[in-house]
């Protein structure tokens, strides 16, 4: 508190102090008759040379920095498609380097060589069309350029990626990753986000987690069949907000459950193979060098954004739908430990779409291995499927039928939605 | 002499004169229809808004460049609830941050820049009495006040203001569940913005019709100064582009209120299955920046109006290339509306859509080329004379150059990719256009304040409130574009995350927040010079004269008292361009332009 009461005192001494030093200025400038409105020429001049002097500690600065800590703070580029666009960024900062120090010197240098002298009178250039066609013509050609390669890039970046790309799923929720490998197949098990349980976290689609949400939309601590109980009951008394609050639950509810019964008669249980194999993994992610990887993200509740900065890779996460990105690492994490000279080296995969508090530590290590390791972890790993490992044993017919709740309204064959 | 004016003008309990009686308090400084005065209101507010704005932006660099320690200073800003111990909470970090940025780019650098300098020189410069419409332009300011109280209200409620960015993306924005500032206060911000718009589109409406309707005569269009053209381009941009983001506004607030699924599908949060099907995301990310991307330039114009005013003036010499000029206002203003896509390469956008957006946006170097060559020549050979104001207008040149460059290479989609949202974005942005615009708004404050309080402000407080203010500028932001590069998201509450898996990474991002924030502090102190200098000499500067740049445009042919009606008798005729500075066959180095050509004259 002392600190505080020390900064004001400090704050308003310094304002009267500065308020003093101005008033003996405006006495003095009195006596002088100046007009305050007039630059004198010593002003002018040095106004002149300090913008001569900013330029040279703003370019020695940025050289300084260029210097110390090069253009990118990351290392080289772990993944093809990451060496490519290094390329084409060096490429790029080249040309803005030039056209920066070119005019920012030409501004500078002209602000410090044209300063008024008395006797010279500026020379009267109104316009010269033939100047002004070349620093049109001029920057267009460049930007061409820089065109034409960025969207050569950019094509292949974005273009579908091959049958040998494996298929990895990033999962993301406040606050953390989760991947799912496509498994056996290579094909990534369709996804509802209306199947989310406990024991599926990510909502894929097989003929049992159909039955098992319906189970639980029914069934569930805060099921249909759990609220209508409370709304039900004579011994309690609601009042008016929480009893209005269970009805919109209820209702919801109710909406998602015909959406469920009407996606169980929908589904084909040929389907169910394709997320059964599927490989859920949490903590870390393990890629293989050299390995054509493509990968779909989804997120659960809001916007999030999938940055690999040392493969240049980024993508988004939007909740309701799949977004796509590709790449292909070309370095170990050994090795890349060995090119930043740093043991403990890590890749990483950020979140880079601000989703809430702890938006900042939303991570997850990548650890890229070499074919034999990354082979061995996969034998080990691949026993782990989304059925070995969620649902083991078979699951219970436990019947779901409408005949189990005395609500007409959800009934299986009513087509809302249609 | 009042009274000429009086009879021209039916106002009469408006005008100002010796002989009539006195203007009330109310009606003079409050519910003022004048246009000077409701310049100043603007100009007030949003030096206020500014200060808040600047504030927010050190507290939370505190926390960047020294986490996780005790700060008297935030504990003393934000108290117990928001830092516990002098600690930021990680949730009003993102509070300040979102705060931070809707004040600077709404209120401090469209309603305080724009609003400021459009009322003040449109009629000013034009040769007319007034708005097209007092009352609405009253309206103006008083939506945009009621706007920024509402918004200043939300950083003092329980659950904290608007947390999801200044972007405000949905579905963070949408969901309460998500965070806490996504409740009330994101409501509050809605609201805010809502009002906002409203006052924005009344007073660009009336700035259009007043540039197209009230020119005085002889003020065909390519006489107006090149402050008008971008005034008047700009009030274009803001008509065309603000009701989509009103509309972007009330739809958010419907899935916030009424349950409707425009940008909501299939969401699962704080463990409830929502039901809301079908929206997207995406939607709200085009409405947004088909604003935002002209935002970008309602901001920017004005500034670049401002300065190719006072860079000719005290250069002595005719901008360079006044026709190209306009063109490359009006490219500009054209090229802003088809770019909006670049904000969204990575959203999931369709890459082809994306490729579009690459083509459109690099078009836009090239009229911003122009500007910058044209800048360039008409500083050559000229007899400079550095006022604050000029040298401001110079340092905006050099920022619009240095940020403009590293839009080059975030505008190519294949590279934005690796650099998208991270730290090189913000120091981008900040210089391109927020550091422009601010030194456009310092140098347009500089050099109309006589034109505006009829006094002076001390020249060589002027110069070290500039120099601290560009060598901050540049001190915060070059070492942020290498922070950028290392990888450092944006947004993010603390990067010694970076600790846990990048040694190097790490060091390189902490010692570079700690030079920034220290640039940062020094550079906000240094406004306390301006702050100063701006108060004392609009009670104490010395007394203005007429026209104390020697310039040759209408607003420094009025009387430096200011009246009602703007010119004694009739309104002044033109006979030139604004820009017959040491034209050769002239004994003064500037011909203002009311005086008619001479015998054998050229134009120009």
């Amino acid at each position: 508190m002392e600190n505080k009461l020390i900064i004001l005192i400090a704050v308003i001494l310094g304002t009267i102090a500065l308020s003093q030093l101005v008033r003996v200025y405006e006495l003095s400038s009195k006596l002088r008759k100046n007009g305050e409105y007039e630059v004198s020429n010593r002003d002018n001049v040095l106004m002149a040379r300090l913008m001569l002097i900013f330029m040279i500690f703003q370019f020695l600065g940025l050289i300084y920095l260029m210097i110390k800590y090069g253009w990118t703070g990351l290392g080289v580029a772990a993944s093809n498609e990451g060496v490519e666009t290094d390329w084409l960024l060096n490429l790029n900062f080249v040309i803005i380097l030039a056209i920066f120090f070119l005019t920012n010197f030409l501004l500078f240098y002209f602000s410090f060589k044209y300063v008024r002298k008395p006797g010279v009178k500026a020379y009267y250039y109104p316009h010269n069309n033939k100047l002004e066609l070349i620093w049109t013509i001029v920057p267009a050609v460049v930007m061409a350029v820089i065109i034409i390669l960025g969207l050569k890039s950019w094509n292949k970046l974005t273009a579908m990626s091959g049958s040998d790309a494996i298929r990895i799923e990033l999962f993301s929720k406040q606050f953390d990753w989760t991947a799912r490998y496509a498994g056996a197949d290579n094909v990534l098990g369709r996804h509802d986000y209306k199947l989310t349980t406990d024991n599926n976290e990510l909502a894929l689609i097989t003929s049992n987690t159909i039955d098992t949400s319906i189970r639980v939309m029914l069934q569930g601590p805060s099921g249909i069949e759990a609220i209508q109980r409370i709304l039900n009951n004579r011994d309690t008394v609601l009042n008016d907000s929480s009893m209005n609050a269970l009805r919109t639950d209820l209702s919801r509810k109710e909406r998602l459950l015909r959406l469920l019964f009407q996606m169980k008669g929908q589904h084909s249980k040929a389907l169910d193979n394709s997320a059964w194999d599927d490989i859920i993994q949490k903590d870390t992610l393990y890629l293989c060098v050299n390995q054509p990887y493509e990968f779909n993200f989804r997120s659960k509740d809001v916007l999030h954004s999938a940055y690999f900065p040392h493969f240049r890779a980024q993508m988004n996460n939007v909740p309701g739908m799949t977004t796509r990105t590709k790449f292909t690492p070309i370095l170990t994490t050994e090795q890349m430990r060995k090119k930043m000279n740093d043991p403990k080296f890590n890749f990483v995969l950020l979140c880079n779409k601000i989703c809430g508090g702890a938006h900042y530590k939303m991570k997850m290590i990548v650890v890229v291995k070499d074919k034999k390791s990354y082979d061995l972890w996969m034998k080990q790993k691949s026993k782990e499927t989304f059925k070995a490992k969620y649902f083991p044993a078979p699951v219970s017919k436990a019947p779901v039928t409408p005949a189990t709740t005395s609500n007409a309204a959800m009934a299986p064959a009513t087509n809302v939605n249609k | 002499m009042a009274s000429v004016a009086h009879d021209e003008h039916n106002h009469a309990d408006m005008h100002h004169g010796d002989h009539h009686h006195e203007e009330g308090f109310v009606s003079k400084y409050i519910f003022s229809q004048d246009h000077k005065m409701i310049g100043k209101q603007f100009l007030m507010t949003a030096v206020f808004m500014g200060i808040v704005a600047m504030l927010l932006s050190v507290l939370f660099r505190i926390q960047l460049a020294w986490p996780g320690e005790s700060s008297d200073f935030l504990s003393f800003f934000l108290g117990e609830q928001w830092a516990p111990n002098g600690v930021l909470k990680e949730d009003m970090y993102l509070g300040l941050v979102t705060i931070h940025g809707t004040i600077m780019v709404f209120f401090l650098l469209t309603g305080g820049l724009s609003g400021t300098f459009s009322n003040i020189l449109i009629p000013l410069q034009l040769g007319a009495r007034d708005m097209a419409s007092g009352f609405l332009n009253m309206l103006s300011y008083w939506f945009f006040l009621i706007s920024s109280l509402i918004m200043l209200y939300s950083l003092f409620i329980s659950t904290g203001p608007a947390m999801a960015g200044w972007t405000i993306y949905p579905p963070l924005s949408a969901l309460p569940q998500a965070m806490s500032g996504s409740g009330t206060g994101m409501t509050l911000w809605l609201l805010s913005m809502a009002i906002f718009i409203a006052g924005s589109l009344i007073g660009s409406l009336n700035y259009i019709v007043t540039v197209i309707n009230l020119r005085t005569q002889g003020m065909t269009m390519t006489r107006m100064p090149l402050t008008i053209w971008t005034f008047f381009v700009t009030a274009i941009l803001g008509v065309l582009s603000f009701p989509v983001l009103l509309s972007a506004a009330l739809l958010l607030m419907m899935d916030r209120l009424v349950g409707t699924s425009f940008f909501l599908s299939d969401i699962i949060v704080g463990g409830e299955m929502l039901a809301n099907h079908g929206g997207s995301p995406i939607l709200f990310q085009h409405l947004f920046w088909f604003l935002g991307h002209p935002e970008v330039y309602i901001v920017l114009l004005p500034a670049l109006g401002l300065s190719s005013e006072i860079i000719a003036t005290n250069s002595r010499k005719p901008i360079f290339g006044y026709k190209a000029m306009i063109g490359s206002i009006l490219a500009i203003g054209f090229l802003s509306f088809i770019v909006w896509g670049h904000h969204m390469f990575i959203t999931g956008m369709n890459p082809f859509l994306g490729s579009v957006f690459v083509f459109t946006t690099l078009l836009i170097a090239i009229p911003s080329a122009v500007k910058v060559f044209n800048y360039l020549t008409t500083l050559w050979r000229g007899s400079l004379i550095f006022t604050p104001a000029m040298l401001y207008a110079i340092a905006l040149v050099s920022t619009f150059i240095t940020g403009g460059v590293t839009g080059i290479i975030l505008a190519d989609s294949a590279l934005d990719i690796a650099i998208h949202d991270t730290y090189f974005v913000v120091a981008h942005f900040h210089i391109v256009m927020g550091m422009s615009a601010v030194f456009g708004m310092f140098a347009g404050v500089y050099h109309w304040f006589p034109k505006m309080y009829g006094r002076m402000m001390n020249m060589r407080l002027g110069y070290v409130h500039f120099w601290i203010t560009l060598v901050g500028a540049y001190g915060v932001f070059f070492p942020m574009h290498f922070v950028g590069l290392a990888g450092a998201p944006r947004r993010y509450y603390d990067s010694s995350s970076f600790g846990d898996f990048n040694e190097s990474s790490y060091n390189m991002i902490m010692d570079l927040n700690v030079i920034i924030t220290i640039f940062a502090i020094i550079a906000a102190l240094g406004q306390l010079v301006f702050l100063f200098n701006f108060f004392y000499s609009i009670f104490r500067g010395p007394k203005a004269p007429q026209n104390p740049w020697n310039s040759t445009t209408l607003e420094w042919t009025t009387p430096v008292e200011h009246m009602h009606g703007n010119w004694p008798g009739e309104l002044p005729t033109v006979h030139r361009w604004p820009y017959d500075y040491s034209k050769p066959g002239s004994d003064v180095d500037f011909i203002p332009q009311t005086v008619p050509l001479a015998d054998g004259e050229e134009e120009h």
